[in-house]
């Protein structure tokens, strides 16, 4: 099927129904409507929407879980910021490899960004070469945290039933959390990859949507958003 | 809201300031391009934006790194990382994802459900609260 009813349809839409389309009255006719409740949305950023609505609440059951183990342990609960403390020039700084994790994610946040914005001015060029970036920060990302996992059952001794430093749930909740997060960056390293082939190979050009480089982008902000959570509600809690 | 901004009058100037970069085959082209701008109009911004927004984001992220490295304490510190972390999170599912630029109806559908986490959240701080007072209790200085 060609995109033209798609099309149509919302755009008579809007025309007919224009008071309808302001504030919460839209909502109300968008959701009373018939066949269509996310009108001019592609259908695969709507189920991108809820896949990572679901995925939501996966981290945050985690996240809940890891609140409620850390508040109801009676022993002291490892320091994250010594805990994660990386001794560079002979002097330990707190968290620092955590901190820049946590810049190289959001830059490669904004290379995605950029990205999406160049595929849809139809400049494959810049689209391939801002996504391969994008996933070469996420490789650099998951690296890192490979670093930080081997230091951490290497040379700390922390396994998920038990820790040196204090509460046994500390390691569990950590390599549940950063493991499950971990695992998103890499699928999303291969899932831009994919699609970046795609751009370049001129696989959308035929029908001139690029909506896919959004949609990719989606989950890659996504992956984005959760490591804010974590890293404000783990490392500096 | 900024939904409302993209209404019919500034969809057309967009489409009308579209340049047509393939004018192949007419046939081939017209719908596609209807559908590109259709769906895209509110997705055209200044890639200055996106920079901005950029830096936004690494100057919050370097003031709560700070917060940590200064040793902020008590409830000064939560409330810090709070807030730049909800800072974060507008920012991005705002701009980057953009969620701003959205219909009412997605946004709803998208952001209204996660806030009924907060009751799990305020279920499991009574129920940990009790289990650490049973610890307390029981076991001592238990596991």
């Amino acid at each position: 099927m060609t995109a033209t009813p798609m099309t149509a349809t919302p755009l008579t839409e809007t025309a007919d129904s224009a008071p309808a389309t302001q504030g919460l009255r839209s909502l109300a006719a968008d959701w009373s409507s018939d066949q269509e409740v996310f009108k001019q949305v592609h259908w695969g950023k709507a189920m991108m929407w809820v896949f990572l609505l679901s995925d939501t609440f996966v981290f945050s059951c985690f996240l809940t879980s890891y609140m409620t183990v850390r508040s109801s342990t009676t022993v002291p609960w490892p320091n994250p910021s010594e805990v994660f403390a990386l001794t560079i020039g002979g002097r330990p700084i707190p968290l620092i490899l955590i901190a820049i994790m946590t810049f190289v994610l959001i830059s490669s946040s904004g290379t995605m960004a950029m990205a999406v914005n160049f595929a849809y001015r139809r400049d494959r060029l810049k689209t391939t070469l801002l996504m391969i970036a994008t996933a070469a920060f996420g490789a650099t990302f998951v690296g890192m945290q490979a670093f930080e996992w081997t230091k951490l059952i290497v040379e700390e001794g922390v396994r998920p039933w038990g820790n040196p430093m204090g509460a046994p749930q500390f390691g569990s909740c950590f390599f549940m959390i950063t493991g499950f997060h971990g695992l998103h960056v890499s699928i999303g390293v291969i899932y831009l990859l994919t699609i970046a082939s795609k751009v370049a190979r001129g696989h959308y050009e035929k029908k001139g949507n690029y909506e896919v480089v959004e949609i990719a982008g989606l989950y890659w902000h996504f992956v984005d958003l959760v490591w804010v959570f974590i890293f404000a509600l783990f490392y500096l809690w | 809201m900024t939904a409302s901004m993209d209404n019919v009058g500034e969809r057309a100037a967009h489409q009308a300031a579209q340049p047509v970069p393939h004018p192949a085959s007419l046939h081939e082209t017209a719908p596609a391009e209807a559908s590109k701008t259709a769906h895209v109009s509110g997705q055209q911004h200044p890639i200055g934006m996106y920079l901005k927004i950029w830096g936004y984001l690494f100057v919050l992220s370097t003031m709560s790194y700070l917060v940590d490295y200064f040793h902020v304490e008590g409830v000064l510190r939560w409330t810090l990382i709070l807030v730049f972390m909800l800072l974060k999170a507008g920012l991005i599912v705002a701009v980057f994802m953009h969620m701003a630029w959205e219909r009412l109806a997605l946004m709803y559908a998208i952001l209204v459900p996660p806030l009924c986490l907060g009751t799990l959240v305020l279920l499991m701080t009574i129920e940990s609260n009790y289990t650490f007072w049973t610890r307390i209790i029981f076991f001592g200085k238990g596991p």
